[in-house]
């Protein structure tokens, strides 16, 4: 099973200047009441700088668990973690939250949009607290949503509303957008769009991207893939040519 | 076998969960029913307390004051048609010389039989004895008096009766029906020390005041079922010729009087207070169960699909409703024993009832759960009914999502210089007008009924200003015992330390206009006087015209006369004469409810010459003291009272009970504000939990999602807040005009730094309940919320 070797020969090399994020022996227990959980079993783990990497793994493999860590959402109960030369595996919460503020974009599954605010404002709401933001219009004009600036999340279809979530996500233009299942509320067809959308970031931003889902197709568009099971990597392997998301379906 | 439905678990299981925001209410709820209980609860106690001592005790019914009046006159009083009982008597006020005392101090002295005890307004006696049978100088005091100066049986007080001083050994210490709320001359609040309640056997009485066989005063009772106004004629014909000076029942009776007037003004209360804060508590519970039945909706749908009815669903959440208001009326009735038990202490210090203990009143617990109740059900009413309705297809299947549109606002909310999250609050305010109205009602309910309560200080201070300040700038008042040349007033004048003095004319009347029928006291004052003065609303002096008369707002609302108009003033004094006057002006004062005339067109009605019942002194505060030596050992007269004296008392009997009111209305004032802003910033928390926890999730503070979950109500607070003044000055007029009797008038004076202390506490308060809420900005799950649907 070469990709396996491939795994564990590939741990994260701290020294390399295009390693953007790293991680080492990450773990993660949940204790509820006499139960204790593991939902990470030492994961090491490495993200380039402008690299699009999907993370595969069934429900439970810990893949969440992981993003929540990488995404600065939650703390690992062991190991240490790296982002850009900075050490996040004590940080307290106002430095995660900037963290998340200066550094990170997120896309959720179900969107997660502001019900009050319009297209536009949902993505200024994030351009307002940012260093470099771009400007809103641009963000929406480059997931292709333009004419559709003035609308309210209710006005638009749920693959548009996943758009606005990316153009609010990369507005700021962060160094890593994570996108939790960014498809998994979508039909194919406008999923593919969302995707497009995420692959003209990393491409023209050369923001690193990493999506996690659980849709093996998606795997096709991406630099490298991670396959995780029972709280650990299991495999890790490299497409030899990205696939254009137009080209996939499921 | 389970005693509680499944539904009654949830419901207990709801409330635990949403145990914050009831007990917000619940504490409301209290308030609104502790004011009630403590108001009912302290009328009933104070008027069951006063009607067992009136009756076993024997308040007459009628009274009447006589120059002098033969004892056969009795006679005439027993034939008259209804009367059961006539006691006659005789009642003066004498200068008290007491030691240490710098002031001089009055007593109202009242004869009792030569033999046993008065038949009518009967002593009860708390130490002592009565005097022996036909005793000299033998005297039983009033209680109040007996313990502000420290005398009781044994000790000796000196009294000057009718120009001489006098001994007066005390045997006895007791209080009377007649005298529950004990006022001297001049003044506007009880002062114990320097006033009280004698009591002496009538021989002396008529031999110290030159009334051998005769009396000045008659009490009477009449049979029950009888009208008054046809007996107090008749008594009134019988006295005429003998100076008799009308005669009137308990409803005029002083100490009756603010007796009636307080139970008046607890009964007011009653009304207004304890509303505010239900209509508040009735919005909130609103609010809180349309929360709650839209995060049920799919629970309600499920239950219904079960086959539970419409009635069922409604009555669980109207069961929701009664549970918590359930709780805030229990802990309403305990807060309303403390308070009512506080509230009859005080009251025990201000009226002389004896055995005024606190008593649990069931009807005022009834009014107050029935009103509590009615309220909750009335705000619940909506919701329940809603909830009842919804089918359950349409129940189960997600609430739509909240549409924002842009509407009439746009060009408001799209302004660039808006920062998005600003922009957020503006438009959840605006997308939900019932709501926000609710809540800028809370708000402002809030400091409206501060406002509303605390006006009272800045009114009294406000009358005092009145009394002794603008119309008053006299030193001293001296009353005579009857009308007298005006010759006396130049004799006063030569008393050292006198600068000045003017004459003033007491005349008893009835006035008429129409069928309406006033009795008074018309006050001639001369022209150009200085010492007393009267003042139009707007706060200008008013010279008294030469002819007609000045009536006080009061009197002439009573009368329904205004400027321009005639009534009729029958006279009850002299030879009782009858004249029909010009009303010339109306003016406004806080006491009573005066008429005054030019004294010179006010003898000349009389058809007598100069003629003065008192006199208004200036003095020299360096002869002050050889002024009261001098003063009290003239013959004729029956009572002096000193301004400096009055103030100084009137503040000292303020300064005991307004910081513990005040406190009393900022607390339950607080409370308000609390329970609005605790439960707005909840519900918003609830509803807005998911997306303000994606904003964490996308990098902002704590803070920044503060700002928006409490931006909205900060906005509700700013604009609320001045609502709430105006509603308060509206609250004030209300309350002013609701307890305003003919006693005393509550004038609305709302000072700014009142309006400032209102405003301040509801948003002390309003920021203690939103940090409370705000503090699970922290504990929001940030990693829920990449994973659910909202």
């Amino acid at each position: 099973m070469p990709n396996q070797t491939d795994a564990r020969r590939t741990p994260t090399d701290p020294a390399t200047p295009d390693i953007l994020m790293w991680g080492k022996g990450l773990e993660r227990t949940y204790v509820t009441g006499e139960v204790s959980v593991q939902a990470l079993r030492g994961v090491d783990v490495s993200l380039k700088r402008g690299e699009l990497v999907v993370l595969l793994g069934p429900s439970g493999s810990g893949k969440s668990t992981l993003l929540n860590i990488l995404g600065g959402l939650d703390r690992p109960t062991a190991g240490e973690l790296h982002f850009d030369g900075h050490d996040l595996t004590a940080a307290n919460d106002d430095e995660l939250t900037r963290y998340r503020r200066r550094s990170v974009g997120f896309v959720f599954q179900f969107y997660n949009l502001v019900a009050g605010l319009t297209a536009r404002e949902n993505v200024s709401l994030v351009t307002e607290i940012a260093e470099k933001p771009m400007k809103p219009e641009d963000a929406l004009d480059l997931v292709g949503l333009g004419a559709r600036t003035k609308h309210f999340p209710a006005q638009l279809s749920g693959g548009e509303q996943q758009r606005v979530a990316v153009a609010r996500a990369i507005a700021k233009r962060p160094q890593i957008l994570f996108c939790d299942e960014p498809t998994g509320a979508l039909d194919s067809a406008t999923g593919v769009r969302v995707l497009e959308a995420l692959e003209r970031v990393n491409t023209e931003l050369s923001t690193t991207v990493l999506i996690i889902t659980h849709n093996v197709g998606i795997g096709e568009i991406a630099d490298r893939v991670l396959r995780m099971s029972d709280g650990k990597i299991i495999e890790e392997t490299r497409p030899g040519r990205r696939v254009r998301p137009s080209d996939i379906s499921w | 076998m389970n005693r509680f439905s499944s539904l009654d678990i949830k419901l207990i299981r709801d409330i635990w969960h949403m145990r914050g925001q009831a007990i917000a209410v619940g504490i409301i709820v209290a308030c609104g029913v502790a004011i009630m209980v403590m108001a009912l609860g302290t009328l009933s106690t104070l008027r069951a307390s006063r009607d067992a001592y009136y009756e076993r005790y024997r308040f007459a019914d009628v009274f009447a004051s006589v120059r002098r009046a033969p004892e056969s006159a009795a006679a005439r009083l027993r034939e008259i048609d209804g009367v059961q009982t006539v006691e006659t008597r005789i009642v003066r006020l004498v200068i008290l010389r007491i030691e240490g005392l710098e002031e001089p101090a009055n007593a109202q002295i009242v004869s009792l039989p030569d033999e046993g005890e008065s038949v009518l307004n009967r002593i009860v006696l708390f130490g002592g004895r009565y005097p022996e049978t036909r005793s000299a100088d033998e005297i039983i005091i009033s209680n109040a008096f007996a313990e502000a100066n420290g005398l009781g049986p044994g000790d000796t007080i000196e009294a000057v009766m009718n120009g001489r001083l006098r001994a007066l050994n005390i045997v006895g210490v007791g209080d009377s029906p007649e005298f529950i709320y004990a006022l001297g001359p001049g003044t506007l609040l009880p002062d114990d020390r320097l006033f009280g309640i004698f009591w002496m056997r009538r021989r002396a009485l008529e031999a110290a005041f030159d009334l051998d066989g005769a009396f000045n005063s008659v009490s009477l009772t009449v049979a029950p079922g009888i009208e008054t106004d046809p007996v107090i004629d008749q008594v009134d014909d019988v006295l005429a010729p003998y100076g008799g000076t009308g005669a009137f029942d308990r409803s005029d009776q002083l100490s009756n009087a603010f007796v009636e007037s307080e139970m008046e003004q607890l009964k007011t209360m009653a009304q207004i207070i304890p509303s505010v804060f239900l209509i508040v508590s009735a919005i909130l519970i609103n609010s809180i169960l349309n929360r709650l039945i839209q995060t049920e909706r799919q629970q309600i749908g499920l239950i219904k699909a079960f086959g539970y009815s419409r009635w069922e669903i409604a009555w669980h959440y109207l069961k929701l409703a009664i549970a918590i208001t359930g709780g805030g009326v229990l802990a309403g009735f305990a807060l309303g024993f403390v308070l009512e038990n506080l509230v009859t202490q005080l009251y025990k210090e201000t009226f002389r009832i004896p055995n005024l203990t606190w008593r649990v009143d069931g009807l005022s617990l009834i009014i107050g759960a029935a009103a509590a109740m009615g309220s909750a059900i009335g705000g619940a009413m909506s919701a329940s009914l809603g909830a009842a309705k919804l089918s359950p297809a349409e129940a189960m299947s997600p609430a739509p999502p909240v549409n924002y549109q842009q509407g009439w606002l746009r060009y408001i909310l799209q302004m660039r210089w808006l920062d998005e999250p600003t922009r957020l609050i503006l438009r959840h305010i605006f997308r939900f007008p019932a709501r926000t109205a609710a809540n800028l009602f809370g708000i402002a309910a809030a400091v409206m009924l501060l406002i509303g309560t605390l006006f009272s200080f800045d009114s009294i201070d406000d009358m005092m200003d009145q009394m002794f300040f603008r119309t008053n700038a006299h030193d001293a008042a001296v009353t005579f015992f009857e009308a007298r040349n005006d010759t006396a007033v130049s004799e006063l004048s030569r008393l050292p330390g006198v600068l000045a003095a003017e004459g003033v004319r007491d005349v008893p009347a009835r006035l008429e206009s129409t069928w309406r029928s006033e009795r008074v006291s018309i006050t001639g004052l001369p022209a150009n006087a200085s010492l007393r003065r009267v003042l139009s609303a707007d706060g200008r002096y008013v010279d008294l015209p030469e002819t007609g008369l000045v009536l006080s707002s009061q009197l002439a609302g009573m009368l329904k006369v205004t400027t321009g108009d005639t009534v009729t003033a029958h006279v009850l004094d002299g030879t009782r004469p009858v004249a029909d006057l010009p009303v010339t002006a109306i003016i406004d004062e806080s006491i009573g409810t005066p008429a005054f005339m030019d004294l010179s067109a006010l003898n000349a009605m009389m058809d007598q010459p100069p003629t003065v019942s008192g006199a208004y002194l200036k003095l020299d505060p360096r002869h002050q003291a050889d002024f009261e030596d001098s003063v009290i050992e003239r013959p004729g007269i029956a009572g002096v009272s000193l301004r400096a004296a009055a103030i100084a008392s009137f503040e000292e009997t303020l300064q005991e009970t307004i910081y513990i009111m005040m406190g009393i209305y900022a607390v339950i004032g607080g409370a308000i504000a609390a329970g609005v802003v605790y439960n707005a910033a909840r519900i918003s928390l609830t509803e807005r939990g998911r997306e303000l926890a994606s904003l964490r999730v996308l990098g902002f503070t704590n803070a920044e999602v503060g700002y928006i979950l409490l931006g909205e109500l900060a906005l509700i607070a700013l604009v609320g807040i001045p609502l709430g003044c105006l509603g308060g000055l509206g609250l004030a007029h209300l309350i002013a005009s609701a307890m305003a009797t003919e006693l005393y008038r509550i004038p609305v004076r709302v000072d700014p730094s009142t309006m400032g202390f209102a405003a301040l506490i509801v948003l002390v308060s309003s920021t203690v309940a939103a940090l409370f809420v705000v503090r699970r900005v922290r504990s929001l799950d940030l990693i829920a919320v990449l994973k659910t649907r909202e």
